[in-house]
């Protein structure tokens, strides 16, 4: 019983200290001065870097699923619809949720390991003494870099899911290029690309601050930061769903859907 | 049994810095408690202690990394205790620190690493100015030659004079070295000192020191304290204390 009051507290502490630290980018990664030049060091890295990845993924996660739907569309005998199904699958919901998660598993590890080595060999507070704010330089940034990256990353492997789709639906049948893309597109409507799109800045934001979060309360020595590194991919993850969740909810009640 | 104490206000007279009643604990455990000392300018002190006596704590509550529970730092005329984050970074661009683990950033080069207090504390600097007080402090801890490598392909003793490089690129008023001979040889752990002679000559600078080495001790110190139970417990000149029969004090000493 006491472990389990032990566990509820710990679940509410660490939720609040998490709440405190987001708080705490708003409050000061407003304020001057901006650290331009690392934000776009962390964009190369976060963003540019992690664009094969997203791209290998997305394609494959294109092709596969393109696969495993014609048989039940083909028993249906609604096979033409194929393209349909597959883009709405993919810009609605495979395509962010599945981009932010394998950004998840690459950037909120590689966040917290880095900033846990750098809390436990007091490299963050040698920039503290050297006329630095740790916050600014490098949580906001990789937060910013995060939350910018992950919206462009998800779009770009969208469209290559959406053509290892088009590959898919070429292995059995032939449909044109032209053909396959205008279908979708007259498919989707705004409601079903913009609320898709908008959640890709909460995952983006999500996984920048659990990542940043996690590194910098890293306990000492290198168990510390492995421990940062494993949990921030765990946390990120599992808010990635919760943040989807709502934001299915919430178009729902915008009638967006 | 004579314990050495006195000897404050020694003649160079202004303090760099004064610290009153200072206390410092970390849940049950008390590191710092009711601390006093007075380091005057132009001084070098070394603190003395045991592993885990609290100097490195000490040090951190003076440049403002840690907040102590209660009592005075003055540094010039700022109590760094009550500083917001801006004006204490007014008060640390005249601060050096050397860490004990160095905390050198691995993730930039040699140059990188002393270009950056430079760049963070002086915002309008010119890059021939910052190239030459590169040169200049590399010079000065004898690894010219190492500028463009990257901190881990340094062997611990370079990279602890390149923390030491770092530490005084902007020519602080005050440093405060954590352990700076530490894992050196000896030879090069008397040019350390004489680095930390000459800096105090030539800049004036005012130090405190932290070192178990007592060569580093012998050659650098002006007033040596000794930290025990969270207190200053001794203070005097390197030959005051070496004399002193108190078992605390000769521990060190042998
Ligand atoms: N951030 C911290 N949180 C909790 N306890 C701490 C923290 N920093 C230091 N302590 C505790 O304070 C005490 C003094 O530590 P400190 O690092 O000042 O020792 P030290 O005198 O520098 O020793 P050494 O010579 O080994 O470096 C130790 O008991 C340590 O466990
Ligand atoms: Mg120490």
């Amino acid at each position: 019983m006491t472990t389990l009051t032990a566990r509820i507290r710990a679940f509410f502490d660490e939720t609040g200290n998490l709440s405190r630290f987001a708080g705490h980018f708003f409050s000061l990664g407003i304020k001057p001065r901006y650290e331009f030049r690392e934000l776009l060091a962390q964009c190369y890295q976060i963003g540019y870097k992690s664009f094969p990845l997203v791209g290998l993924t997305g394609f494959i996660m294109g092709l596969v699923l393109t696969m495993q739907l014609r048989p039940s569309l083909v028993s249906y005998g609604v096979e033409s619809q194929l393209p349909v199904m597959v883009g709405i699958a993919i810009v609605r919901e495979i395509g962010p949720v599945i981009t932010a998660l394998i950004f998840a598993g690459k950037i909120a590890s590689s966040i917290g390991a880095e900033l846990g080595s750098m809390k436990v060999t007091e490299q963050i507070d040698a920039m503290d003494v050297s006329g630095t704010n740790p916050f600014k330089y490098l949580v906001a940034t990789r937060v910013l870099a995060c939350t910018l990256m992950l919206p462009m990353l998800t779009l770009l492997g969208d469209a290559i899911s959406l053509f290892g789709a088009y590959i898919g639906v070429n292995i059995r049948s032939v449909t044109s290029f032209n053909l396959f893309f205008t279908q979708i597109y007259q498919s989707l409507s705004f409601g079903d690309v913009l609320p898709a799109f908008i959640k890709t800045f909460f995952f983006g934001f999500a996984v920048g601050i659990v990542g940043c979060y996690k590194g910098f309360n890293s306990s000492k020595g290198t168990r510390g930061v492995g421990i940062s590194a494993n949990s921030a991919v765990v946390l990120s993850s599992v808010l990635i769903f919760v943040i989807d969740l709502l934001v299915v909810q919430l178009t729902d009640v915008l009638g967006l859907n | 049994m004579k314990i050495p104490t006195g000897k404050t206000g020694t003649p160079m007279g202004e303090p760099a810095i004064v610290i009153e009643h200072l206390y410092k604990q970390f849940g049950n455990n008390i590191v710092l408690n009711d601390f006093n000392l007075t380091l005057q300018k132009e001084e070098n002190m070394v603190v003395l202690g045991k592993s885990g006596a609290g100097k490195s704590v000490l040090i951190k509550c003076i440049i403002g990394l840690l907040r102590p529970d209660k009592g005075k730092i003055i540094v010039g005329a700022d109590d760094v205790t009550k500083l917001t984050h801006e004006e204490l970074d007014r008060v640390r661009s005249k601060m050096g620190f050397l860490f004990q683990g160095n905390a050198l950033y691995d993730s930039m080069t040699v140059r990188e690493n002393l270009e950056f207090p430079l760049r963070r504390h002086w915002i309008d600097v010119t890059q021939k100015q910052v190239d030459d007080m590169v040169a200049e402090v590399l010079e000065n801890v004898g690894l010219a030659q190492t500028a463009d490598l990257m901190p881990a392909e340094l062997s611990g003793g370079m990279q602890k004079r390149i923390a030491l490089a770092r530490t005084m690129i902007l020519k602080p008023e005050i440093i405060l070295y954590d352990e700076p001979t530490t894992g050196l040889d000896p030879v090069t752990a008397r040019e350390i000192d004489k680095l930390i002679l000459s800096l105090q000559e030539k800049y004036h600078t005012s130090s405190i020191i932290i070192s178990h080495d007592m060569n580093c001790v012998k050659t650098t110190a002006d007033r040596v304290i000794l930290l025990l139970d969270g207190k200053c417990y001794a203070e005097g000149t390197y030959q005051e204390l070496e004399q002193s029969a108190d078992e605390n004090i000769k521990q060190f000493f042998e």
